[in-house]
């Protein structure tokens, strides 16, 4: 095997270069901050809710299908939590019950596109909006400041510290690692991947679509829930719209990733460096002072040239059929 | 599995599906035998496709009974893995392999080999497509290996995987959907050969073919489906080619009678 193979070999290397020339173009800019530790430590404890949503969604993008619903689950999952610990005093049974919450929600997401054959844009979509619409109803629309509860050993176990290190960013690799096993070398993502590949397909050949689009909906759900309470712990605090702000750059990561908008195909290590990609673009933007709402128009537009830039390379015949168009408009100026 | 003792490797009595108020199979009944080819014709929306389905496993039919190696089938148990446990292999057209998927996923998936955790082994299923493709499929230093994706492959080479997937798996019966149709000529002279080496080794096929000169010539008996009905069954060199020619000619003249 030479070099070239050899590299080319390596899972998202291309996505692996774009994320080191990001950093050598913010030390670049700004060596005094990124020469230095606390960034790295302050993105890692950032990143890691956006980082498990993605992992989840590259499944669900690898199957063909989509989930919109996972800002509510946040807001849910975190209510959950929240409430429970503040106004019960439960710790670890308030984890369990938050992450269950976002299971469950998940749970009937995958019903009801699997049995009920709801396509799972309209039903997430739905489902977004329902869920979210019953955490500001239970919540009262109020927030719930935990201040106390970096006391707890739930805190110290999630989002605590060793030395500098987050804990947070110890859990969402341990879960890369696990779920690009699963993606990679189990039973369920070989199934994730053919349903995504041709539903039909997987059919002839003995997966049981339906049943595997429940659990994957769940395992979304599931993780959703994980993220929950990964961010309402490093934030000591709730508030019913807490989601809304991860749509987008959690769907970005798997697409800057390059995992596959028509499914079959699924990079977890692409949506691992994706994760830190977008959010390093959003927190200089958002270092460089522009307004909140240019930093989301230009992370619109990183989304939708990852999308395009892998749909191009994906389909050659696309990508001839773009430079056929650009040669018959040049021809009649010439 | 030892001797295979069986009268018929399936029977199918009173089989009927309906998709709501449509009927796509009304009563079809049709046995084959242990080493019989079985060719299947009929026009489109004959109901060939719904009654193979049946037959592996892929949908449930409303009613009717189905026997495999002369035993009754439960059949709201009945799926695809089950019927890979009775060796009933498919070969759909251009239906049963993922495009991006590499040939050691395509070669296993549904019955991977797994550690109990359901991890798959890798190596092993890599191991055995490679050798397949060299001993059994005959793809020698043709540039494709178990990490090629299917999209790089031609109609035939396709053809050739879902095959060789048939074989290795050692299916008593194969079930083969149109394997013919988009292929080269030099290409489907290969399918038909390995048609004919089902039947050698003593297994069954059934066949589905627009060609009726390749079903009229391998087919040990022909089943004519018609509107989700059996409207003939012959035994080979009952009908001569031209025979059948016209009677499938006077079904085509009754179905437009019957709108006119």
């Amino acid at each position: 095997m030479n070099m070239r193979q050899r590299l080319a070999r390596i899972e998202g290397l291309p996505i692996i270069v774009v994320f080191l020339v990001l950093v050598a173009c913010f030390i670049a800019a700004s060596p005094e901050v990124f020469l230095h530790l606390p960034i790295y430590y302050s993105f890692l404890t950032t990143v890691p809710p956006v980082l498990v949503l993605g992992l989840g969604l590259t499944f669900v993008i690898a199957a063909g299908e989509i989930d919109l619903s996972f800002p509510s689950v946040i807001a849910f999952s975190g209510y959950v939590l929240a409430m429970l610990y503040k106004d019960h005093g439960l710790i670890w049974p308030a984890v369990g019950l938050a992450i269950a919450a976002g299971a469950l929600i998940g749970l009937v997401n995958g019903l009801i596109v699997a049995y009920v054959g709801v396509p799972s844009i309209i039903t997430t979509l739905a489902t977004q909006f329902f869920w979210g619409g019953i955490t500001t109803v239970i919540s009262g629309g109020l927030s719930y400041s935990l201040r106390e509860v970096d006391e707890t050993s739930m805190w110290t176990v999630f989002v605590g510290k060793i030395g500098d290190f987050p804990m947070q960013a110890l859990w969402a690799i341990g879960l890369a690692v696990v779920l690009w096993f699963i993606m990679n070398r189990h039973r369920f993502g070989e199934h994730v991947l053919f349903i995504g590949d041709n539903a039909n397909v997987a059919a002839v050949v003995g997966v049981n679509v339906a049943r595997e689009r429940v659990k994957l909906f769940t395992l979304m759900g599931t993780l959703a829930g994980f993220a929950a309470v990964l961010l309402t712990l490093e934030n000591r605090n709730f508030f019913n719209t807490q989601g809304q702000g991860y749509l987008l750059i959690a769907l970005a990561s798997v697409f800057i990733g390059g995992t596959s908008i028509f499914g079959g195909q699924a990079s977890i290590v692409g949506s691992f460096f994706g994760a830190f990609i977008i959010s390093m673009i959003e927190a200089g933007l958002t270092a460089t002072g522009i307004q909140g709402f240019w930093v989301r128009a230009v992370v619109g537009l990183v989304f939708l040239a990852a999308v395009i830039f892998h749909l191009i390379m994906e389909q050659p015949q696309r990508r001839a059929r773009l430079v056929q168009m650009f040669k018959l408009r040049a021809r009649p100026g010439s | 599995m030892g001797e295979r003792t069986y009268q018929h490797m399936v029977r199918m009595e009173r089989i009927r599906m309906a998709y709501g108020n449509v009927v796509a199979l009304n009563d079809v009944s049709l046995t084959v035998g242990r080493d019989e080819i079985v060719g299947l014709i009929g026009d489109n929306g004959a109901g060939k496709s719904t009654l193979i389905k049946i037959m592996t496993g892929v949908v449930r039919p409303t009613g009717g009974d189905l026997y495999i190696r002369d035993e009754r089938i439960d059949l709201s148990h009945y799926s695809v893995r089950r019927a890979h446990d009775w060796r009933i292999e498919t070969v759909y057209q251009e239906k049963s392999l993922g495009e991006k998927q590499p040939l050691w996923r395509n070669f296993f998936v549904g019955r991977q080999i797994t550690t109990r955790l359901g991890f798959i082994d890798v190596k092993k299923q890599k191991a055995i497509t490679n050798d397949v493709l060299r001993n059994q499929i005959g793809f020698r230093g043709a540039g494709i290996s178990a990490d090629s994706p299917v999209q790089k492959l031609s109609g035939g080479e396709r053809q050739g995987i879902a095959i060789g997937r048939a074989m290795y798996f050692d299916a008593d019966l194969v079930v083969l959907d149109e394997p013919t149709v988009a292929l080269a000529i030099k290409e489907v002279q290969k399918v038909l050969d390995f048609v004919r080496s089902i039947k050698e080794r003593g297994r069954a096929c059934v066949y589905i073919e627009h060609n009726l000169a390749h079903v009229h010539e391998l087919a040990d008996k022909l089943v004519i489906l018609d509107r989700g009905e059996v409207v003939g069954t012959f035994k080979k060199g009952e009908m001569s080619l031209g025979e059948l020619t016209r009677f499938l000619l006077d079904l085509q003249k009754e179905k437009a009678g019957g709108v006119a």
